[in-house]
């Protein structure tokens, strides 16, 4: 959602400044006394004064700046658990964004991260700035993570890797580069997904269209739409995938699938922009959560990969992940880092140390990557557990045809239930379940308690409302 | 590997000697020089679809430490970026920093989960009264809007698109000279960059009546960026006398204030100190901009921690204004890192970890003190031709020493002294025994190079 351009039509500068004139006299130099402003200005149209209680003090002689300013409305994802908090109902459920809960419903912060944390503090590393392009030890073991270290474009040192500010300030770096090398270069994403996507990328000025994707007839992926869509964008565009775990359907394409898409963009030139957030969230296998990249890297092609950390270390305010950029030269890739630490200086200089160590640390070292590997199944397999007892409720509550089992094939933190935004409406005003309007639950946020609770929502929302 | 000096050194500085002179206080021009061709090409053999993407020449101050980095001369020294350096030549991590880190890391119960766009709100709250008072009105009113942002840059970044997106002016003005990453914000931010004067080069102080006059011309309305202390790259700042004298030319012409505030208490080694100038820009009832950074002044450089403020006529605006700025954040980063944030807020909320925090501040500020008297006295000591004086007048890390470019890259040719292009040296990264050294290449360089 852009924000509006206003005009300040109500404060425009020349008002401001003959109001500033007629008070130009009353301005004193040195100290500025209120009581004496406010005793000569009470009967002045032009100064407003202000009563705070026993307080009353003149307000300076034009209005605001930003006084034709909007309020903005509240994200409508990270918007949902603020609403979730000011509701007051026990039985209230939290399935809005996608941050991983306990069976007891609550944050977890992974035994590795704590005990890379305590690593750290014990070395007393310091404070300095990182480069422009992040720590290089995080670099280093980010791409092998997502490539597998033996990977040809890792030995020829084709990857431009630049840690960037979780899932979405890669992406917005990666879309920066778009802007200033591609003008005029369309990026088309799935319909639906992330809703931050379009923000992301109307931001950074990149034109960007739909490709068709969710299949609300079959709640799976229009297939056909979807390579269809793909054929038909302009030569040389960028197709943004989700890696795994599509956010928000939970649909992605099958490994045969994925061998049809990358076809079609090669016919047509296009560049793959992979969205991964969920590696070794969505399955429970690291390696497994990256094939879909590695296929297309297999092919030659060039590529973008934006990482994130958030979820599968539970890193979310720690705000690490990365930009990959797969160039078919060592030489390319050198330019390309060079372009982007260049489009990452005027936005924030470099990256943050903290969460980039954790990784770096955790991934680094065999013993805390192999628990990693561990926790995370652990985490993964809660989620597939209560998407089970999820459709079990679902089914034996079920009364008509209805076939729930969309619920099973779906994979990854949410799922796509297929309600309306009048149904997910009624799921949050009768029974104080929050989630995002587009009918997305984040199965993260649900306990295997709660199922029943949930699945009877759901069925109530889904037939009682239209 | 070549080692000394040699065609190899000499192609490694003129390489940076290109990327310093190359890069000019306009982005708008680099990007013009980038030939940009959307040829979409096979993805196999050796076309790139990134072929016509050419290198960029490193940032102009990181760059030096990367050049910096390659040299294998043991006398080498570093006064290129401002990072603070004990007296051993050593990064430095407050105790006040290292015990709150220890606190948070060792509180079980501190989770990870995202923060609100805005940031931390403890934070948020205390870096608006570290900047503004305590008691300051406009916080009390409710009329400031703070959102923790990525350090200065970040938060110089943010308010630069919010005025892009809602501020009918788009043009700011910058000192010259500024920092070099400051036209870069905002030109990519979407705001025009003109310059009004600042330094002059004949008194090594402030030009205060170009700076008048040049302000007075702006349109009513225009944006101007103000150091509000240890003005970077110069160390000169205007007087407190001066500083009324611009508040009130702003506020007639309409002007809107953007301070940069990141050294807070690092300058004169007192916060009230170091914040005068806001404050009497905010004291008036008037709006402003401010971007903090706590880089320098708690040593925190890689946590990226900072906050803009933004001082508004009432806390209905500042409201509004406030859920704009996350509609600025969201597409950029999400939300912000919690962990320097936290270390800030802990710090500052403790009355005996803040009294700590000022002492070791102030004791940093100090030491730059002492090497700026040092080298001053050293310089006088060597009889080097000129005046010297400023280096003891100017304020903050830094000391524009008036040194031009050949001069600069005979320092860093023959005595291995790294420094940015515009004559620029950080005093925090001297120390007692490497003042000497300095001394005689600066010695050198005005006596042998013209």
């Amino acid at each position: 959602m852009a924000s509006a351009m206003l005009p300040l039509a109500s404060a425009s500068p020349s008002a401001s400044l003959s109001l500033q004139n007629n008070c130009k006299a009353k301005m004193k130099l040195g100290s500025f006394d209120h009581s004496t402003l406010l005793k000569k200005e009470k009967g002045n149209p032009f100064i407003k004064t202000k009563s705070f209680g026993r307080i009353t003090m003149a307000v300076a002689v034009n209005v605001s700046r930003f006084e034709g300013i909007t309020m903005a409305p509240p994200d409508p994802i990270l918007g949902v658990s603020e609403a979730f908090k000011a509701d007051t109902n026990e039985m209230k459920l939290n399935l809005g964004v996608g941050a991983y809960r306990t069976e007891e419903l609550q944050p977890y912060v992974l035994n590795v991260v704590k005990k890379a944390e305590n690593l750290m503090l014990e070395r007393g590393e310091n404070k300095e700035y990182l480069p422009i392009e992040g720590l290089a030890a995080f670099n280093k073991v980010t791409a092998e993570l997502l490539f597998g270290a033996d990977n040809p474009v890792i030995q020829q040192q084709r990857v431009a890797t630049v840690q960037g500010l979780s899932g979405t300030g890669s992406l917005r770096l990666a879309a920066a580069l778009i802007e200033r090398y591609f003008p005029g270069a369309k990026v088309i994403i799935s319909s639906p997904t992330w809703g931050n996507h379009k923000n992301i990328f109307n931001d950074a000025r990149v034109p960007w269209s739909e490709y068709r994707y969710y299949d609300p007839k079959t709640v799976g992926l229009d297939f056909d739409g979807m390579i269809s869509d793909i054929k038909a964008a302009p030569e040389g565009s960028f197709v943004l995938l989700h890696g795994c775990a599509h956010n928000p359907t939970g649909i992605d394409p099958t490994p045969e699938q994925w061998e049809k898409i990358a076809d079609a963009i090669q016919e047509k030139n296009h560049i793959p922009f992979f969205d991964v957030a969920y590696q070794g969230f969505a399955s429970g296998s690291l390696d497994v959560d990256a094939s879909s990249v590695r296929l297309f890297v297999a092919r030659g092609m060039e590529l973008l990969v934006a990482q994130s950390y958030s979820k599968n270390l539970g890193l979310y305010a720690e705000r690490i992940g990365a930009i990959n950029v797969v160039c078919s030269s060592a030489d390319a890739a050198t330019r390309v880092k060079s372009q982007l630490k260049r489009l990452a200086r005027p936005m924030y200089s470099n990256p943050p140390i903290h969460g980039a160590r954790i990784v770096a640390n955790v991934v680094g070292n065999p013993a805390l990557f192999n628990e990693w590997k561990e926790e995370m199944e652990l985490m993964a397999g809660r989620i597939k557990n209560v998407r089970q007892k999820l459709y079990d409720s679902l089914s034996a509550k079920e009364k008509s045809a209805k076939d729930w089992s969309f619920i099973l094939k779906q994979i990854g933190m949410f799922s796509f239930t297929g309600l309306n935004k009048a149904q997910s409406d009624n799921m949050t005003n009768k029974w104080h379940v929050y989630m995002t309007k587009d009918g997305r639950v984040s199965l993260a946020g649900l306990s295997s308690a709660k199922c029943e609770y949930l699945a009877g929502a759901i069925i109530d929302s889904y037939h009682n409302v239209s | 590997m070549h080692h000394g000096f040699g065609s190899p050194t000499d192609r490694r500085l003129s390489a940076l000697v290109r990327h310093l002179e190359g890069s000019s206080s306009s982005s708008a021009m680099e990007s013009q020089n980038q030939t940009i061709s959307a040829s979409a090409t096979s993805a196999f053999g050796d076309n790139s679809v990134f072929g016509h993407v050419v290198r960029a020449p490193e940032d102009p101050i990181l760059g030096v430490t990367v050049a910096y980095n390659k040299d294998p001369s043991p006398i080498k020294l570093n006064l290129g970026v401002g990072a603070y350096r004990t007296e051993e030549g050593k990064p430095l991590v407050l105790n006040v920093v290292r015990r709150a880190e220890q606190l948070l890391v060792n509180d079980s119960s501190r989770i990870k989960e995202y923060l609100p766009i805005v940031g931390l709100a403890d934070f948020n709250k205390l870096s608006a009264k570290l900047i503004l008072g305590a008691d300051s009105p406009a916080i009390q009113e409710n009329r400031v809007t703070t959102v923790q942002c990525l350090s200065g840059t970040g938060s110089l970044r943010v308010g630069a698109e919010f005025l892009a997106k809602h501020y009918h002016q788009h043009t700011i003005y910058i000192p010259l000279p500024t920092w070099g990453n400051h036209p870069k914000i905002f030109t990519l931010a979407g705001l025009s960059v003109k310059t009004y004067r600042y330094y002059d080069p004949a008194t090594r102080g402030l030009n205060f009546q170009g700076l008048l006059e040049d302000l007075g011309s702006a349109p009513s309305g225009a944006i101007v960026l103000l150091h509000a202390c240890a003005h970077n790259p110069t160390g000169v700042d205007p007087t407190l006398q001066q500083w009324e004298q611009i508040r009130q030319l702003m506020r007639l012409k309409g002007l809107l204030p953007f301070f940069d505030s990141a050294y807070q208490g690092f300058a004169s080694g007192s916060l009230d100190a170091d914040a005068q100038s806001v404050r009497m820009f905010v004291a008036d009832g008037g709006e402003c901009l401010v971007a903090q950074s706590f880089a320098k002044n708690m040593g925190l450089y890689g946590e990226r921690v900072g906050a803009l403020s933004i001082v508004c006529k009432t806390a209905d605006v500042a409201s509004r204004v406030e859920s704009q700025l996350k509609l600025v954040i969201r597409p950029m980063y999400s939300s912000p890192p919690i962990h320097g944030a936290s270390i800030v807020a802990t710090i500052l909320k403790d009355r005996n970890m803040y009294n700590e925090w000022t002492i070791e501040l102030k004791a940093m500020a100090d030491r730059i003190i002492r090497m700026r008297q040092q080298l001053f006295d050293a310089l006088r000591a060597r009889g080097t031709p000129g005046d010297w004086s400023h280096i003891i007048k100017q304020i903050g890390m830094f000391t524009f020493t008036g040194l031009n470019m050949e001069q600069v890259v005979f320092m860093t040719k023959e005595y291995h002294i790294y420094m940015t292009s515009d004559g620029r040296i950080s005093m925090a990264g001297l120390s007692s025994k490497t003042v000497p050294h300095l001394a005689d290449a600066i010695h050198a360089a005005v006596t042998r190079v013209v």
